[in-house]
């Protein structure tokens, strides 16, 4: 099983944004109320780090385990989906108080309780691709 | 050994947490996948037969494997952190946000992660509740597949990539966010 190592990776993750608190509720509450730096400085200097990484991956062409020239590319463009699709989430992320990868962790932390919160984000996501071909882009 | 354990029992602070997330991020990448976790999401609509209705859950989800078990093992990982990592559960919020969420009705902010009230299990299955997991999820999930991205494709991957979609993808987090916080949510929680 070569997957095992994403799990470890996925352990790691999940213990980094406990701990870091950044799965509590409150803290994104904080957060969007501008009252404290954490939340701040955890994505900043998540930024950061990743800036460097980035380009000293592409300034050196380094390849990954397999042997392909690392690229990175997560983005598409438009105005509508970015800015709308966003905005929805942004919505939804202040209500939980959790991104996807802390609802995910917070099945672990609290409990079952988050599975209806993940049974919620998989409904959003098959309405939207039920729906996409009508939705301006 | 036992300072170790004490160390990382308590709460980390940003620059601890922040680098680690980078460092996921870089590890994925060096074995050829992107951070993407709201990926999953329509991996499990693909799974659940959801091509029969909309070719966007067409595509082989045994190439999401790999993903999937990162999920899994973030769901370990939160449950190792409350269980043996997190002696006290306290949140060290500022005193303004204390402030401000016990005149919209929360009781001890900051006394655990979240707000027992809304969370617990025992008042799960109140209309607040329900509207807090299962609408407040709706809304991440739709709202993610539609930017094409959470946090960690948008806010992580992409800054870090100096994407400018990604920017605005961000903006548009935070326009969300700033306008439930500030608009909506004393209603959801007077619910």
């Amino acid at each position: 099983m070569k997957h095992i190592r994403f799990m470890v990776m996925g352990i790691l993750f999940g213990i980094t944004l406990s701990k870091g608190e950044i799965i509590s509720w409150y803290r994104i509450q904080e957060m969007f109320r501008f009252q404290s730096f954490h939340m701040f400085g955890v994505i900043g200097s998540a930024v950061v780090f990743g800036i460097i990484t980035i380009q000293f991956i592409k300034r050196r062409r380094l390849k990954d385990s397999e042997g392909n020239l690392i690229s990175v590319s997560t983005q598409e463009p438009g105005y509508a989906r970015n800015l709308i699709g966003g905005t929805i989430f942004g919505l939804g992320w202040a209500i939980t108080g959790a991104c996807p990868g802390p609802l995910f962790i917070l099945v672990g932390y609290e409990g079952w309780v988050f599975i209806l919160a993940l049974v919620g984000a998989i409904l959003g996501t098959f309405s939207y691709g039920l729906i996409e071909k009508k939705l301006p882009h | 050994m036992d300072k170790l354990i004490d160390f990382i029992q308590q709460p980390w602070p940003w620059w601890v947490s922040g680098p680690l997330i980078a460092y996921v991020m870089f590890s994925l990448l060096y074995f050829g996948k992107g951070f993407g976790i709201s990926t999953n999401f329509k991996t499990v609509c693909c799974m659940l037969g959801s091509c029969k209705v909309s070719d966007f859950f067409c595509f082989n989800w045994r190439d999401q494997i790999w993903n999937l078990m990162f999920i899994g093992g973030v769901i370990i990982g939160g449950f190792i952190s409350s269980h043996y990592l997190t002696p006290d559960p306290a949140v060290a919020i500022s005193q303004a946000t204390i402030t401000d969420l016990k005149a919209i009705g929360i009781e001890n902010p900051g006394t655990s992660y979240l707000p027992a009230e809304i969370f617990g299990a025992e008042n799960i299955w109140s209309l607040r509740s329900l509207v807090f997991l299962l609408g407040g999820g709706f809304l991440v999930g739709f709202g993610t597949r539609y930017a094409n991205g959470c946090t960690s494709g948008h806010a992580i991957s992409g800054l870090s990539n100096l994407q400018y979609w990604s920017l605005i993808a961000v903006v548009g987090f935070f326009i969300g966010g700033l306008v439930m916080t500030h608009f909506i949510l004393p209603y959801l929680i007077a619910l």
